[in-house]
């Protein structure tokens, strides 16, 4: 069993921030639809504004995070083994057969996770956000907009949080579906992975390609430690006739140039 | 993660600070001193005044003792509708109309013209007995009955508005100040013929009431009187009846004192924009007196064995049958309907064709969406508690008009209703005395009047909650479908499609976990 690092401090904090309010705005948001009747209209009302609030300034941050590092790359939808990871929930699972995208830093959502992302960051999220406003401020959208019917930001608004909360028991349910069933889970909360050890040698080359050797790849167990160190380097001394081919000389320098950058 | 905590809290609490930017103060009150804040000795005793010391030999002579001192007071007066009973009102699509008793019906009593020497006991006025009332000569004003501090002054029934014979006009004229509860209330609790039956929210329990019949008038609290909010300059009062006013003007509103941002809370104060604060803040009416609540006249006329009108009383001990009047509905507590209103309203003016049914006396206007009557300069639409009074009154079957007729006279054999007990002919003599015509045959029409609450204020924490109107089953606004209100709506569209997409991944996560299960041991053996 080895380790990789996959979600950093900021992720890490932004998702499970995400998490709580994510949670209590489908909590109360329900309150104030009439579903439930459980801590009474006004203090839902005052809750799910006040994380409302607290999800905008979250986002903000989390855009500028996305940004600066780059990560929101990871998000961008792609169809590379859309249909192996569609098999491997629909068939594989049930076989043991190994997972057929596997986590890496520079790459570590399947294709499923990139597309459901996706949607959830340029659709859902941002169409809670501004029929959310609307619902808020509806007294100067009906003003100055001249909008005069809440019926639609409603039901937009209605309709986003049930594909939220669709999403949110899918989500739980298929962090389950790691290398065991809470490997998913730890990773999220302590940003390291565990992953195959016959997955290091290959993660190990990739990460040698992709970043000149960026990866942190550590383990508890010295023997163990060593093993991986041993590892490496046999993986780096394999790898050291391709370095030296032209074409992959050139993409290095490349990404050595972007990283210094 | 001590540091991921407090940069979490900095966010919420930088949201709750957005959240809550515009708060206010807890309670600003402008154009008010409270109370303890005032001193109000009066700064002349009456009883000084040796004109008011002679022996007066009627009310008129009383009244021409006072505009002795107060000189020009009786042109102000004679400008008020306290003393026409009418006034100029802007009525959409009938212009420019002269507004009162004499064109307007209601379903109560239904009106005074040829009943004047009764209904004119609420008039600040002496002698108005018929049309040739001088409405021209000071000495006619009743000064008395709004400045009267005994109490001790009472008008006479039927007697045009003259004081009873046993009033001590010394005593009363000695002690005279700014009208009091008792005052205003002498007439407006008791409108429609009995206390509380016509307003709902304006009845002798206003006299002395305690904080959750009133929170303004509370006799333990500010105790205001109701000249403190229908302020008055040259006798000319703000304020006016909603049920009898069709123009949006010289009106009293809360805001005058609480401002236009009362509460401390933001999203109550947007409430401000559609819901009038009459609407969560008077939560029912008729607090302690019953109201009347349907008045049906087409069963009146039933007399005892002995050929005499009689009544019968509900088991609260309000009358339920007036062989005079008919059946009454009564009750107390009434929770409002609730309507639109812009402030402008529409009225049955005598004459006008009955066109549908129930006939409405007076149309409050307004809806939710209503932009096309604010681009004509109406005020917004607000939703407001409105007490709904009932009737079934006569009307005329063929000119299909509500018949005005002859109810009071003082003998019987003189045609009025209560005395003869005979329709047709109290239709014809009061029709004649209004210039209508009448066909003689009469029927029984259902007619509805409107009247938009504003007394009988709770103190804020009997005030409505959220839940009140924010809900699916109970909803008080539940008549009011024109609008979108969070709670109690919903897309059936969107409900079934977000549901069943729960449903939907809850059984798919369900079946796929128990394959998970079930395969993955099938395989591992």
């Amino acid at each position: 069993m080895k380790k990789v690092y996959l979600y950093k401090k900021f992720e890490r904090f932004w998702h499970w921030s995400q998490t709580l309010l994510i949670t209590v705005l489908i909590f109360t948001g329900f309150e104030i639809h009439g579903t439930t009747n459980i801590i009474g209209y006004e203090s839902a009302v005052n809750l799910h504004n006040i994380a409302a609030w607290a999800f905008l300034v979250l986002i903000v941050f989390a855009i500028f995070w996305h940004v600066t590092t780059d990560e929101w790359r990871q998000y961008m939808p792609t169809l590379n083994n859309m249909k192996a990871q569609l098999d491997y929930y629909l068939i594989g699972i049930f076989n043991n057969a190994p997972h057929p995208v596997k986590k890496r830093t520079l790459s570590k959502l399947n294709p499923l996770q990139r597309v459901t992302y996706f949607a959830l960051k340029v659709i859902i999220i941002p169409a809670m956000v501004i029929s959310g406003l609307l619902y808020m401020y509806y007294n100067d959208a009906f003003i100055i907009f001249e909008i005069e019917n809440l019926d639609w930001i409603a039901w937009v608004h209605t309709l986003g949080a049930y594909l939220l909360l669709t999403f949110l028991i899918v989500h739980i349910y298929l962090i389950t579906t790691g290398h065991t069933l809470t490997s998913n889970l730890s990773a999220m909360v302590t940003g390291w992975e565990t992953v195959d050890d016959d997955e290091v040698k290959e993660l190990v080359e990739e990460a040698i390609e992709e970043t000149g050797l960026k990866i942190k790849v550590v383990n508890d167990n010295p023997e163990e430690h060593q093993k991986l160190k041993n590892l490496v380097v046999k993986a780096m001394k394999e790898t050291e006739d391709k370095v030296n081919d032209d074409k992959l000389k050139g993409q290095k320098e490349k990404k050595n140039k972007k990283n210094k950058k | 993660m001590k540091r991921a905590i407090i940069l979490f809290l900095a966010i919420v609490l930088s949201a709750n600070l957005i959240y809550s930017a515009d708060t206010l103060p807890d309670f600003p009150l402008v154009n008010y001193t409270l109370k303890i804040n005032r001193n109000e000795k009066p700064s002349v005793k009456h009883s000084k005044f040796e004109i008011l010391q002679q022996p007066f030999e009627n009310a008129h002579e009383l009244t021409k003792a006072c505009l002795s001192c107060h000189t020009e007071r009786d042109k102000e007066i004679m400008a008020t509708s306290h003393w026409n009973w009418e006034r100029s009102e802007q009525m959409k699509g009938k212009g420019v109309v002269p507004l009162g008793k004499k064109n307007i019906l209601n379903n109560f009593c239904i009106g005074t013209m040829s009943n004047e020497k009764t209904c004119t006991r609420c008039h600040i006025g002496y002698g108005w007995e018929d049309k040739n009332f001088d409405f021209s000569d000071p000495l006619n004003i009743d000064c008395v009955v709004c400045h009267d501090q005994t109490a001790t002054y009472l008008k006479e029934k039927g007697q045009a508005g003259y004081p009873k014979e046993s009033v001590d006009l010394n005593y009363v004229a000695q002690n005279v100040g700014p009208p009091t509860r008792n005052n205003c209330g002498i007439c407006h609790f008791w409108g429609g013929g009995g206390n509380n039956v016509k307003h709902g929210d304006l009845e002798i329990s206003m006299e002395n009431p305690g904080r959750s019949i009133d929170v303004h008038m509370d006799i333990e609290g500010e105790n205001m009187s109701c000249v403190e909010c229908h302020k008055t300059e040259k006798h000319n009062i703000t304020g006016k009846l909603y049920a009898l006013s069709s123009e949006d003007k010289n009106r009293t509103y809360c805001i005058d004192c609480h401002t236009e941002k009362p509460h401390k809370d933001r999203i109550l104060n947007e409430h401000i924009v559609r819901i009038a604060c009459q609407t969560c803040h008077i939560p029912v009416y008729a607090k302690q007196n019953a109201t009347k609540m349907i008045w049906d006249w087409s069963t009146a006329g039933r007399l005892d064995d002995n050929g005499n009108p009689m009544h019968e009383s509900d088991a609260d001990g309000n009358h339920n049958y007036l062989s005079i009047k008919g059946n009454f509905v009564y009750d107390d507590h009434v929770i409002p309907e609730y309507m639109w209103f812009n402030g402008t309203a529409n009225h049955y003016l005598m004459g006008d064709k009955i066109e549908s049914v129930p006939l409405q006396m007076n149309t409050l206007y307004g809806k939710y969406n209503d932009r096309d009557s604010r681009k004509n300069g109406d005020a917004i639409s607000k939703i407001w508690p409105v007490k709904v009074h009932r009737g079934r009154q006569i009307y005329d079957t063929v000119y299909k008009t509500l018949i005005q007729p002859k109810l009071w006279s003082p003998e019987k054999g003189q045609g009025a209703y209560w005395k003869d007990f005979d329709w047709d002919i109290a239709s014809e003599l009061g029709m004649e005395y209004v210039g209508l015509q009448y066909s003689g045959h009469y029927d029984f029409v259902e007619t509805e009047m409107y009247w938009p609450l504003n007394h009988m204020v709770s103190p804020a924490d009997q005030s409505l909650k959220c839940i009140d109107c924010h809900q699916r089953e109970h909803s008080r606004l539940h008549a009011l479908t024109d609008f979108y209100l969070p709670g109690r709506d919903f897309s059936p569209v969107a409900e079934t499609a977000g549901v069943s997409l729960i449903l939907a991944s809850l059984i798919g996560v369900a079946f796929h976990a128990f394959c998970r299960i079930f395969l993955k041991s099938k395989c591992d053996n």
